[in-house]
């Protein structure tokens, strides 16, 4: 099965390309732009973003490895990032991640039989002054307590 | 000396304060169309006056990294402007207000930037994450543009000014300008050999300057005080560390956050002045300007007996009455980094905190170099033994060797950036980490948080 983007996203791509001097430069946010559509960045997406940009596939494999924001597998439909890094383990991120784990059923690294939520730890998300801090897809909350995250999770379920 | 200025963060709280009709209102982009009407060398000069010292942790002079680019670009070799905002060293978050609160600041400074080493381009390198700071600079480069303040004649001066962003993808490896710009031209974000410099041969192959957000973002307002005046806004303009700059506070205290002053600041000052004070007891350390900055007792003293060092006026004080400056914290056994403060109470364990942070670092790094790639992990185990409580003493003195067996044995710095530190916490906790090893871990609270 190939993999294209939607026509609204091609016209985003011919946008991002133009950006730059070479078409190479804009791998990781043609990369970024595929995994929106398609949530994962499978060997067809690969495929697809080195014909695409004129790269060797190895290349921008290398490219999707390097970078973890690039999923190699599917995921949930919404995924959740606990910061664990000094700041927010100051004020109390072990506590939050443990927390949220029990409420899922899941450890972090894992997605809920559902489908719904993927759970991972994050390494510093800039937001240590208003630790601890989770980022549910593209949005942060901040100033977590473990009852707030629980609702947050709930939220997602039924999204 | 505890001085809050308000240049850089003026619109923080104000409502709509990042569209552009709040900056337009406060004398937005007149220091920008000023500069593209100047000779440039006299625009670097005033930079150079400035004392601007890098705000993303290394504190190289601004004006000084400008001169290093060719005068003038020559035929079929563009220069461009790389502005770093991926601000992922642990304990720092100012860049982050900048570009969500003020976003029109670091547009602005990137016209003169750009201006200010001949380049037509610049790309602004956010990191994946901050997707709230990506929508802001993009929405005020489109309020820009709609102005004519960007594109092929701002302010109808013939100098074309494009303005970009650049997503990352969640490396920590491309805060480092070498790794920054081989992610920017689309491949793994590992670090390059220098030389050549960015200034010979950066983004693309061309001659570009890397500069810190909050550095680009500084300078409208050095223009408008003018470099020199800018620069005496500082305690250390002495020391040629001018101006002011945004200091982070954050862990154990009771208001984190980011705060505008003067350069100057004490890290008491930072801690319980702006801090609010230490939360959950007595202050135990402070890493004072993100992760990779080697961590300061509260009990350590100033050890400058020789009338010439830079530090002697301070003998015998506490580090935290020393002004936070590039050069006097370097004398003081570590660095201002990113000048964000993470503040460890008494009910912090050194050996846990320092385990935090050696999986970040085993975490982060790129695997070029052998002695990073593998001398992280061996950190991290090692540690993983020591607070799981089947630590010895030999451990102990395992991780002195590989963090010395890291040190100046890799491309870039997150060796010594992740060594440093690593020495750091068994130098100055050695008792901590003795008692820890003897009692399996009862010595301590094991714990982090509060």
């Amino acid at each position: 099965m190939t993999f294209a983007l939607s026509p609204e996203r091609e016209q985003e791509l011919a946008r991002i390309v133009a950006r730059y001097p070479n078409k190479q430069a804009a791998c990781i946010p043609v990369l970024h732009l595929c995994q929106e559509q398609h949530g994962w960045i499978s060997d067809e997406v690969t495929r697809f973003v080195a014909d695409t940009l004129g790269m060797p596939a190895a290349q921008v494999l290398g490219v999707v490895t390097f970078y973890s924001i690039f999923n190699q597998q599917p995921v949930g439909r919404h995924q959740v990032w606990v910061c664990r890094t000094l700041s927010c383990a100051l004020r109390g991120a072990e506590g939050l991640l443990h927390q949220c784990e029990k409420h899922l059923g899941i450890h972090a690294g894992q997605t809920t039989p559902d489908g719904a939520i993927t759970l991972r730890t994050a390494e510093c998300l800039a937001s240590c002054g208003t630790a601890p801090v989770m980022q549910v897809d593209r949005t942060y909350h901040e100033n977590l307590t473990p009852e707030r995250a629980r609702e947050i999770l709930d939220g997602l379920r039924s999204r | 000396m505890l001085q809050r200025t308000n240049y850089l963060s003026s619109r923080y709280g104000v409502p709509d304060g990042h569209r552009i009709e709040a900056y337009l209102r406060d004398g937005g982009y007149e220091q920008a169309k000023r500069a593209l009407g100047m000779p440039r060398k006299t625009l670097v000069d005033e930079v150079k006056a400035a004392n601007l010292r890098g705000r993303g942790g290394a504190g190289f002079p601004m004006g000084v990294k400008w001169g290093f680019m060719p005068p003038e670009p020559k035929p079929g070799k563009p220069h461009y402007l790389v502005v770093n905002a991926d601000e992922g060293e642990p304990g720092t978050f100012k860049d982050r207000t900048l570009m969500e609160l003020d976003p029109h600041s670091t547009i602005e400074g990137c016209i003169i930037g750009a201006y200010g080493i001949g380049a037509h381009a610049a790309y602004v390198y956010v990191r994946d994450e901050l997707h709230l700071s990506k929508a802001r600079l993009w929405g005020a480069i489109e309020e820009a543009r709609a102005r004519g303040f960007l594109g092929p004649k701002p302010f109808g001066i013939d100098y074309t000014v494009e303005v970009y962003v650049h997503s990352g993808a969640g490396a920590y490896i491309c805060g480092e300008e070498t790794a920054l710009l081989n992610s920017l031209e689309g491949k793994r974000g590992e670090p390059r050999m220098k030389p050549p410099f960015p200034a010979q041969a950066g983004a693309f192959g061309m001659p570009t300057t890397v500069n810190n957000l909050e550095s680009i973002a500084t300078l409208p307002t050095i223009l408008k005080l003018g470099g020199e005046a800018f620069s005496k806004l500082s305690a250390l303009h002495g020391m040629r560390d001018g101006g002011c700059r945004l200091f982070g506070v954050s862990g154990h205290v009771k208001t984190p956050g980011v705060f505008e002053c003067a350069v100057g600041l004490t890290l008491r000052e930072l801690v319980y002045d702006l801090g609010g004070g230490v939360a959950g007891g007595k202050l135990l350390a402070v890493i004072p300007g993100g992760s990779s900055t080697p961590i300061l007792r509260h009990d350590e003293l100033v050890d400058a007996p020789d009338p010439k060092a830079p530090l002697h006026p301070w003998h015998g004080q506490s580090v935290l009455d020393v002004p936070m400056g590039v050069d006097t914290f370097r004398g003081l056994g570590t660095m201002l980094g990113t000048c964000c403060a993470i503040v460890l109470s008494e009910r912090a364990c050194p050996v846990m905190a320092m385990h935090n942070l050696m999986r970040f670092y085993r975490h982060e790094s790129c695997g070029q170099c052998t002695p990073c790639r593998e001398g992280s992990g061996w950190l991290e185990r090692t540690l993983d033994r020591i607070v799981g409580g089947a630590g010895t003493l030999e451990d102990l003195d395992r991780l002195h060797e590989i963090a010395n067996n890291i040190m100046g044995n890799t491309i870039c710095a997150f060796g010594e950036g992740t060594a440093m530190p690593a020495l750091g916490f068994l130098r100055k906790f050695r008792r901590e980490f003795e008692d820890f090893v003897r009692t399996h871990g009862a010595s301590s609270p094991r714990n982090l948080a509060l």
